[in-house]
């Protein structure tokens, strides 16, 4: 009888979950609730407040506990004859690796971010293990089967890359609100309160190169002596006025641009308020992540927009905050968005500045779902998704290859239809994750260092930890810890030679080859000497080609994915604030792949891009937020229909 | 010129806050311990969806496995309170596809659906009140349905469906009725919002938009002739299957494949009678829904209750564009698809 094969089938099964959060815990259950009896579940995250809302396994008291094993305990109260083995630990850890991997039937993923994704799509095909993928954001969805030799794999697409900004846009020419977020985040706040030996870009560049600004560095040093509200008002005048200032004198920036307002602390607060400003001594808590500005200022709903004037109170007394009371942490912060105090201070300080530069002011909620990259989750959607995911592993698991589908869950009906399934799209043949195919590297091999291109390509674009860099038979680098010392010192020696200075030089014709040994990938990279790059368009000063189409203009951003199919997009959403940008070329009739790119306004990743002379990459594990578990795509049927719509 | 335009737009103010759920709002701000724990979703729908959900009365009646799923969804959400009726006591069926009950007999034994789901619904959100509510929701005084927003039903007859839908429209309160069911691998879900208006996100702004629902009973009364062209058979063979458990007095799921023959020929009167192509209600759809009997396919639990966690949530909020008004997913081709059974003259 079939259903008895089916129940054969879910009952012999091995099977790996990738992720613990908002789809996990409701794929954990229903995959119980359907009869699996073998489920292993990775997670390297532990429970936060914010994930209560919908992963269900988890309550209060769980908070900061191992979500992969208190997911486990959780079912097993109603299902407690089936065999759940967690892992607190992260998938990319060395022990999952392509033998781990090939004791599975099928691996199913409630991941949240691309780097993961990847890793995982890449040991799938290693290991020869079918991979079922999914991601929501809001109410949309999709999941989808890959499987080798029979579908495309999850990179035959081109992912969206984290949205880069170039660097002078933060420091000088901000013109949305998120450039604001980003300088007093990752400049400002960096600056005041991290690792001051970092470099850092804060100042404002005069255009002509010559770093006539830098010399005040030492500004940001505050004297022994020096009250918290004498300091906090040298740094507020130095930034918000001064600094623009120096910038407003090079006409030639201003030319076509709306010229910015310096802003002194004088112009903005009476006297008397600065002084009293900083002695509200009330209702500030001492735990270090719940200590807060707010109330001492009377600013209790975060959801309101502030004035410049409490916006500036809130910059002082936020500082103030650090100084006194988090002294000690000054010099080693990072932002972190479950941290109060600097998602105020990153907030005000924002908000000065984009009033400064005419760009409309955000609330703190606001502030602080686009500092920490934070993704709209809801229950529903996870839920209706882990179903998904149950029907399709089945099927996989039953050899039934011929029904597998991607399925998309779509806010608006299209044809009728919430829930969409479509036929999976073959491999992409010049895909170099799962195909042969070599990629075309451009790069100015006279000036860009090895270093740049293991950081820009190597590990940003290809997703490799762990890579091996060959020229010919030279081996030029390998990452890794577990290197002999001078090995390694010979290798970072290397790193910051030019392209044509390496002991095997790259030039404009030779082919590289990079492997992963962890993801056993290997890929090859043709090499083409290029001049001049366009700083705004090509920051990276590379360009990648050669894997499958280019990508579209609207560099897609959210934490995910980009895929393929056809489906109408009626993202239209209750969604705030989201903005949803869809452009496809589709056909139905003949498998055409279309490209397709959904960018969340708010859930975008981004970094600076240092300028070439500055060598202060960012770790871009810094960037990458954790929080989110989701990603997606929508497509659209309509060829006509790239348009971009701003969703309230 | 002036006056008829503002009457107009003043009537329009006036039917829109009569076409949405009348929850009552007294313009409390969410807690801090609400902004931290609703965070997420609240990026989602926003805080006046928050709040409206907050002060929003669900009643669930029938606990299976889909309406289980549809309860942890409502309660994660943060809806003001839901209560439960469902007075059977735990039986093998009844605990399949639920994960609301613990697999231990020593807990269950001798208590009701309600009660021991109800308790741990309490558990997912200390934030809503879950109550276990004991009787036959068909039954109650229509007092009783005022206390509510939202009505949920599974599991009963069709008649019991339309008296409670008939119920919840007979009420000076408009009360948004939902009908779900889940057969082997398909499921439904019936919407009735009445008159429901609600504010429609446009690219270039918002428009009121007004639908019209039909009763329960109206709607499947619609001549079949009169359908759209390819309607799902999905809706023909839920109608077949319905009408045949009436007649034989069993509640849904009470079907084994001995009933194929007897189902066979209501399904030849049914489409006689509606000039209907006996194809449209396939006999291999009807057989796999028979054979299954009250046996579901699990993943399908959480798929048809989501998208009805959804529909609540967009009915109470008002925001976002509400089903109408059927609801089919079949796990065998894997399409979730919405069909507007309404007649003609009234779209």
């Amino acid at each position: 009888m079939d259903s008895d094969l089916k129940t054969e089938a879910i009952k012999r099964a091995k099977v790996l979950m990738v992720g613990a959060g908002g789809i996990g815990c409701e794929l954990l259950k229903t995959l119980a609730l359907s009869g699996f009896q073998d489920i292993h579940i990775i997670d390297m995250d532990t429970i936060e407040v914010s994930n209560l809302n919908r992963q269900f396994l988890f309550r209060q008291s769980h908070v900061g506990q191992s979500k992969a094993k208190v997911a486990r305990d959780a079912v097993l109260r109603f299902m407690p004859q089936i065999c759940i083995t967690p892992y607190h630990a992260n998938v990319k850890d060395p022990e999952f690796n392509v033998d781990f991997f090939k004791q599975f039937n099928v691996i199913l993923n409630g991941l949240d971010n691309l780097d993961a994704r990847r890793h995982v799509n890449r040991l799938c095909l290693a290991a020869e293990v079918p991979l079922v993928e999914s991601g929501t954001t809001g109410f949309l969805g999709q999941v989808t089967v890959h499987i080798k030799g029979r579908t495309e794999c999850y990179e035959c697409q081109p992912k969206p890359t984290p949205k880069t900004y170039p660097v002078c846009t933060i420091t000088s020419t901000p013109s949305k609100f998120v450039h604001c977020i980003v300088w007093a985040k990752d400049l400002l706040f960096a600056k005041l309160f991290g690792d001051r030996n970092q470099e850092n870009d804060l100042f404002v560049h005069t255009g002509d190169g010559s770093d006539s600004v830098k010399p005040t560095d030492d500004i940001f040093e505050r004297g022994l002596d020096e009250v918290s509200v004498q300091y906090g008002r040298k740094i507020y005048d130095h930034v918000f006025g001064y600094n623009i200032e120096v910038a407003l004198a090079n006409e030639e920036t201003w030319k076509n641009r709306r010229r910015p307002r310096p802003i002194f602390l004088g112009d903005v607060l009476p006297e008397k308020l600065i002084l009293q400003n900083g002695n509200l001594e009330k209702n500030c808590l001492t735990e270090d992540l719940s200590l807060s500005a707010m109330p001492s200022l009377g600013l209790n709903n975060s959801q309101e927009i502030w004035s410049l004037a409490e916006n500036s109170r809130l910059f002082l007394e936020a500082l103030r905050l650090f100084i006194e009371r988090r002294g000690k942490d000054i010099g080693s912060l990072t932002f972190d968005k479950d941290d109060q105090l600097a998602i105020e201070f990153v907030t005000a300080a924002a908000n000065i500045r984009a009033s400064s530069f005419g760009i409309p002011l955000h609330s703190l909620f606001d502030a602080k779902g686009i500092a920490g990259n934070i993704v709209h989750a809801v229950a529903t959607t996870n839920a209706i998704i882990a179903g998904l995911i149950v029907i399709e592993a089945i099927k996989v698991l039953e050899a039934d290859f011929q029904n597998c589908r991607m399925t998309y869950c779509l806010e608006h009906p299209c044809q009728k239809m919430l829930l969409m399934p479509v036929e999976p799209f073959e491999a992409n043949k010049s895909c170099y994750v799962c195909s042969e195919t070599p990629l075309l590297l451009e790069v100015n091999t006279q000036t860009s260092t090895l270093r740049d291109f293991v950081d820009k390509i190597v590990k940003n674009k290809l997703g490799m930890s762990f890579p091996l860099i060959m020229q010919g038979a030279t081996l030029i680098f390998e990452g890794g810890d577990d290197l002999e010392e001078d090995v390694a010192a010979n290798y970072a020696l290397n790193l910051d030679k030019v392209l044509t200075a390496l002991p095997a030089p790259v030039t404009s014709g030779s082919m590289l080859t990079i492997e992963d040994l962890q993801q056993e990938l290997s890929c090859h990279i043709n090499i083409k000497h290029r001049e001049e790059f366009d700083e705004e368009k090509e920051p990276d000063r590379m360009v990648l080609l050669g894997w499958t189409t280019p990508e579209k203009k609207s560099q897609g951003v959210s934490n995910g994915e980009n895929t393929t199919a056809a489906i109408p997009a009626a993202p239209e959403a209750i969604n705030k604030s989201e903005e949803v940008e869809v452009a496809a070329e589709i056909s139905r009739t003949r498998r055409k792949r279309s490209e397709i790119s959904e960018t969340t306004g708010d859930q975008e990743t981004f970094q600076i891009l240092p300028d070439t002379d500055a060598k202060n990459s960012m770790d871009p594990q810094e960037v990458e937020d954790d929080d989110y578990e989701n990603d997606l795509v929508v497509l659209d049927e309509n060829p006509e229909a790239s348009k971009k719509r701003r969703l309230q | 010129m002036a006056k008829p335009i503002y009457a107009r737009a003043v009537a329009d103010r006036l039917s829109l806050r009569e076409g949405r759920l009348r929850i009552k709002m007294d313009g409390e701000e969410l807690t801090a311990q609400e902004t931290a724990l609703y965070d997420r979703q609240i990026r989602v729908w926003g805080v006046d969806a928050q709040k409206r959900l907050s002060k929003a009365q669900i009643l669930v009646s029938g606990l299976n496995g889909t309406s289980v799923e549809f309860c942890k969804n409502i309660v994660l959400a943060g809806v003001g309170s839901l209560t439960l009726m469902d007075d059977r006591l735990v039986t093998e069926d009844a605990l399949q596809a639920n994960f609301l009950i613990p697999r231990d007999e020593t807990v269950y034994s001798g208590r009701s659906l309600s009660e021991l789901c109800c308790e741990s619904l309490r558990d997912f959100n200390p934030m809503v009140r879950v109550l276990a509510e004991k009787g036959d929701l068909a039954q109650c005084e229509m007092e009783f349905f005022d206390k509510f927003d939202v009505v949920v039903v599974t599991g009963c007859s069709l008649k019991t469906k339309i008296e409670i839908n008939e119920k919840c429209r007979k009420r000076a309160k408009r009360i948004a009725f939902y009908a779900i069911e889940c057969r082997d691998s398909c499921g439904e879900i019936f919407v009735d919002l009445q008159n429901y208006t609600y504010a429609q996100k446009k690219s270039d702004g918002t428009a009121e938009c007004h639908l019209s629902y039909l009763s329960l009973e109206d709607a499947i009364l619609i001549p079949w002739r009169n359908l759209p062209r390819k309607v799902s058979k999905l809706y023909f063979a839920m109608r077949v299957i319905e009408k045949f458990e009436l007649s034989e007095g069993r509640n849904p799921g009470e079907l084994s494949n001995c009933d194929l023959p007897a189902v066979l020929k209501l399904r030849k009167e049914l489409c006689d009678a509606q000039s209907l192509n006996e194809s449209h209600v396939p006999e291999t759809l009807l057989e796999r829904i028979l054979v299954a009997g009250p046996m579901l396919y699990p993943p399908v639990c959480p798929i048809l209750g989501g998208i009805l966690g959804q529909e609540v949530i967009k009915a109470i909020s008002g925001k976002g564009d509400p089903l109408k008004n059927f609801f089919y997913f079949d796990a065998a081709d894997g399409k979730g698809v919405v069909e507007d059974i309404s007649n003609p003259s009234s779209i």
